[in-house]
C-alpha cells in the first residue's frame, strides 16, 4: 500500500488518522485531531505551526514517546505502534540536545551503536566518520559542557545519525542558537540530509526555516494539518486564512464574486477594488468570500491605470519599502522592492494607483 | 592557595574587602559553636588517650602510649611481655562489615524511594520529603526499643510470618546482627534518601528519553544514565549512613543483645564498667583516624577522576 507505482517516491512514514488526547473528561485536551499525512522517503519534511499546534506531539508519537489515542503510524509500511522507542529505527535530535553530560563527545555519538551491540572497532570508525561529517572530528575527547551551543547541536546530530536511522526526527533543533549560527545550520542540515539520504522530519515554528530547508511542509494548527505542500505552494496558494496568515505577510479582503469566466473568478471588494483569482470548485457568482493578497504582488504607481489609494504610512527597510495605503475603508500593505533603476517614492498623503498581478489574489476556504 | 582564591585577590577592591570582613564576623558564632562543641572535646579525647587510667575512672596525668599498645597487644601479667592480639581489631572489622551492610541495605531501599519522590509532580514532592522525615519526630531510643518489640520472638513480625505460613515457629530476629543491621538501616535511611533525591531532582529526564531513543532498554538507562548522574548523591548518602553506622551505639546495645561487641559499645564500656578512659579515648581516636584517612583517600581519588575526565 505504500508503494503507489513507478515514478512515485516511496512513503517513509504514513500517519493515518492519528488522534492524541491528554487527560479525561472536561479537562481533556486534544493535541492531535485525526491527523493523516504521508512523508516520502528521502525528503526533508517539515511540520510547521505555532506552539501548541501539535507538531511536537506528532513527532514524539513517531519517536514512540507518546502513546496514540487513536490511529496508526506506519514506517515503510510497518505499523510501529506497538514498538517502544528503543525498538524503532528512528532517532531524535532533541530541542535542548539532551547530550549525556558524563560522557565524552565520542561516547555520546557511539552510544546508540554500543546499545545495538556493534563491536568496538566498528563503533570507533563510525563515530569518527560521523563526527567528521558534522565537522567535529577534532573534538571527540571533549565533554558536552566544554562545547559551544553550535557544537553541542552538531554532537546531537552526529549522535542521532551514527546508527544510520531510516528517519531522523528533529525537534526545533535550531531554536537555541543565535541567528547567524541558525542560518549556517540551515544550509548544513539541508546538505546533511541530501548527503545521507535519510528522511528528515523537522519540527519548527519558524516559517523562514521551513521555507528555506524543506522539500515539503505540513502547516499545522489546533492539532490539525491545514495544508501540505512545497514551500512555493504554501506561500502562493494558501488554502485557508490560517495558512495565509501564518506564512509571510498578507492582506485579507472580503470580496463578492461578481462573475466566473472559465476558472477565473472576478471579485470586487467593499471599497470597489477589482480582483481576479482562480475560482475554487463550487464557487458561484454572488458568493461572499475572503481573499489573501500578498503585499509584494501589488504594484504602486503615481497615476494612470489602477485603483486610487492614499499613502497612510511608509516604512523604509533598505531593500524594501512598506506602504500602508487606504482605499475607501480598506487598508492594504504594499511592499515595493528598492531595486536597481526604481526611483518611485511616495510620501504620506500621496495619491497613488494600485495595480494587482493576475495571480495576486487567492480565494481562501475559510 | 587555589586558583579561585588567587583570582579573588586580584579583583577585589576596598569595598569588597570590607564586605569580606563583615562576612567573617558573621561566621564567628558558628565558629564558636564548632570550637567549643567539636574541636575542644575531640582535643580532650586525644589528650586523654595518651594518659594513664585512674582506678575509679578519670585519668592520671602521666604521658604514655599504653592505651594504643593495649589496642593491639596483650601484656602478660607476670613477665610484662607483649603478645599480638586481634580481639579489638575483630570488633573494628565486624563493625565495619555491619556498617557496609547497612549502607548497602539503605541504598537498595533508599534509591527507589528517592527516585519515586523525585519523579512525583512538584506539588506532592514536598509532602513526600516531609513524610520521610516524620520518624525523626520520635526519639531514636524509643524507636529502637519499639523495633525490639516488633521483631522479638512473640512480636507482630513473627506472628505475621507464622500467619503467612512462611515459618512454623517464631524465628530469632532480635539480638542478632541482622536485627542490628535492620535498626541501622531504619535509623539512617533518610540520610540516604535525601541526598539521592536532591541529585535526581535536578536530573534532566530528557536524557532518559534520548537514551531510550538510542536503543537502550530500561535497565541500561538505569545503569548508564541515571546511576552515573546520581553518583554525587549516592556517595553523599552512603557516607551519611556509613559513618554513623560504624560508630553506632544504640542499635547494637539494644538489639544486638550485647553478644557481639561493636566499636560504639566497646568505647562506651571503657567509660562505664571498665573505667579505662584513656583506652576508650584511644579507641575513639583510632576510629576517627581510620575514617578520616579513608575519606581523604576517597575524596582525593574522586577529585583526580574529575580532573581526568575534564
Amino acid at each position: 500500500m505504500t508503494n503507489q507505482g513507478l515514478g512515485v517516491a516511496k512513503t517513509a512514514i504514513a500517519v493515518v488518522g492519528v488522534t492524541k488526547v491528554y487527560g479525561v473528561g472536561s479537562g481533556a485536551v486534544t493535541a492531535l485531531d485525526d491527523v493523516s499525512l504521508e512523508i516520502r522517503d528521502n525528503e526533508f519534511f517539515t511540520l510547521l505551526g505555532p506552539s501548541g499546534c501539535g507538531k511536537t506531539t506528532l513527532l514524539r508519537g513517531i519517536a514512540g514517546f507518546e502513546e496514540l489515542t487513536e490511529g496508526r503510524i506506519l514506517l515503510f509500511g510497518e505499523d510501529i505502534g506497538p514498538l517502544p522507542p528503543n525498538k524503532r529505527p528512528v532517532n531524535t535530535v532533541f530541542q535542548q540536545y539532551a547530550l549525556f553530560p558524563h560522557m565524552s563527545v565520542a561516547q555520546n555519538v557511539g552510544f546508540g551503536l554500543r546499545m545495538l551491540g556493534r563491536d568496538r572497532s566498528e563503533i570507533e570508525a563510525t563515530v569518527q566518520r560521523t563526527l567528521d561529517l558534522v565537522k567535529l572530528g577534532a573534538l571527540a575527547g571533549r565533554r558536552p559542557t566544554q562545547l559551544s551551543g553550535g557544537q553541542q547541536q552538531r554532537v546531537a546530530l552526529a549522535r542521532a545519525l551514527a546508527t544510520q536511522p531510516r528517519v531522523l526526527l528533529l525537534d526545533e533543533p535550531l531554536s537555541a542558537l543565535d541567528l547567524k549560527l541558525r542560518q549556517e545550520m540551515r544550509v548544513e542540515l539541508k546538505q546533511l540530509q541530501q548527503e545521507t539520504g535519510i528522511t528528515f522530519v523537522f519540527v519548527t515554528h519558524d516559517q523562514e526555516e521551513a521555507l528555506t530547508m524543506s522539500d515539503r511542509i505540513a502547516v499545522m494548527s489546533d492539532g490539525k494539518v491545514q495544508q501540505v505542500g512545497g514551500a512555493q505552494d504554501i506561500y502562493d496558494q494558501p488554502v485557508n486564512h490560517f495558512v495565509a496568515d501564518f506564512i509571510g505577510e498578507t492582506n485579507f479582503l472580503d470580496v463578492e464574486i461578481e462573475d466566473i469566466a472559465g476558472d477565473r473568478a472576478h471579485c470586487r471588494s467593499r471599497a470597489g477594488l477589482a480582483l481576479e483569482a482562480e475560482a475554487p470548485e463550487g464557487a458561484r457568482p454572488g458568493a461572499r468570500v475572503s481573499v489573501s493578497v500578498r503585499p509584494e504582488k501589488i504594484g504602486i504607481g503615481a497615476g494612470g491605470d489602477g485603483a486610487d489609494a492614499v499613502v497612510e504610512r511608509l516604512t523604509y527597510l533598505g531593500t524594501d519599502t512598506h506602504y500602508q495605503v487606504r482605499v475607501g475603508d480598506e487598508t492594504l500593505l504594499v511592499r515595493v522592492q528598492n531595486a536597481h533603476g526604481r526611483r518611485s517614492h511616495f510620501d504620506v498623503g500621496a495619491r497613488v494607483a494600485l495595480t494587482f498581478d493576475p495571480d495576486a489574489a487567492r480565494i481562501l476556504a475559510d | 592557595m587555589t586558583r579561585a582564591e588567587a583570582g579573588l585577590k586580584e579583583v577585589i577592591g576596598p569595598q569588597e574587602r570590607r564586605e569580606l570582613r563583615i562576612r567573617r564576623i558573621l561566621l564567628l558564632p558558628s565558629l564558636l559553636v564548632i570550637g567549643f562543641g567539636l574541636v575542644l572535646p575531640i582535643g580532650i579525647v586525644v589528650v586523654y588517650s595518651f594518659l594513664r587510667p585512674g582506678t575509679y575512672g578519670g585519668v592520671i596525668w602521666d604521658f604514655t602510649f599504653s592505651a594504643y599498645i593495649q589496642f593491639l597487644f596483650e601484656r602478660d601479667l607476670f613477665d610484662n611481655t607483649l603478645t599480638f592480639q586481634t580481639a579489638y581489631l575483630e570488633i573494628y572489622l565486624r563493625s565495619f562489615l555491619q556498617a557496609v551492610a547497612a549502607t548497602i541495605g539503605a541504598f537498595m531501599l533508599g534509591f527507589p524511594a528517592a527516585y519515586f519522590i523525585a519523579t512525583r509532580p512538584l506539588a506532592t514532592r514536598t509532602m513526600w520529603v516531609f513524610l520521610i522525615t516524620v520518624p525523626y519526630w520520635v526519639n531514636l531510643l524509643i524507636r529502637t526499643i519499639s523495633m525490639l518489640f516488633i521483631i522479638r520472638d512473640e512480636g507482630p513480625l513473627n506472628y505475621l510470618l507464622i500467619w503467612l505460613g512462611i515459618v512454623e515457629t517464631p524465628v530469632r530476629i532480635a539480638y542478632t546482627d541482622f536485627a542490628v543491621g535492620l535498626a541501622l538501616i531504619y535509623s539512617y535511611l533518610p540520610f540516604m534518601v535525601l541526598p539521592i533525591y536532591a541529585a535526581i531532582e535536578r536530573f534532566d529526564f530528557r536524557l532518559m528519553e534520548a537514551a531510550y531513543d538510542l536503543y537502550a532498554n530500561r535497565w541500561t538507562i538505569l545503569r548508564e544514565i541515571i546511576l552515573p548522574l546520581a553518583k554525587p548523591g549516592i556517595i553523599a548518602g552512603s557516607l551519611l549512613v556509613f559513618i554513623p553506622s560504624l560508630g553506632s551505639f544504640l542499635a547494637p546495645d539494644i538489639l544486638g543483645g550485647g553478644k557481639n561487641l561493636m566499636i560504639g559499645n566497646m568505647i562506651a564500656l571503657q567509660f562505664q564498667g571498665s573505667r579505662n578512659w584513656p583506652f576508650g579515648s584511644a579507641a575513639a581516636v583510632i576510629l576517627m583516624g581510620v575514617v578520616l584517612i579513608a575519606l581523604m583517600i576517597f575524596v582525593r581519588q574522586q577529585l583526580r577522576q574529575r580532573v581526568r575526565t575534564n
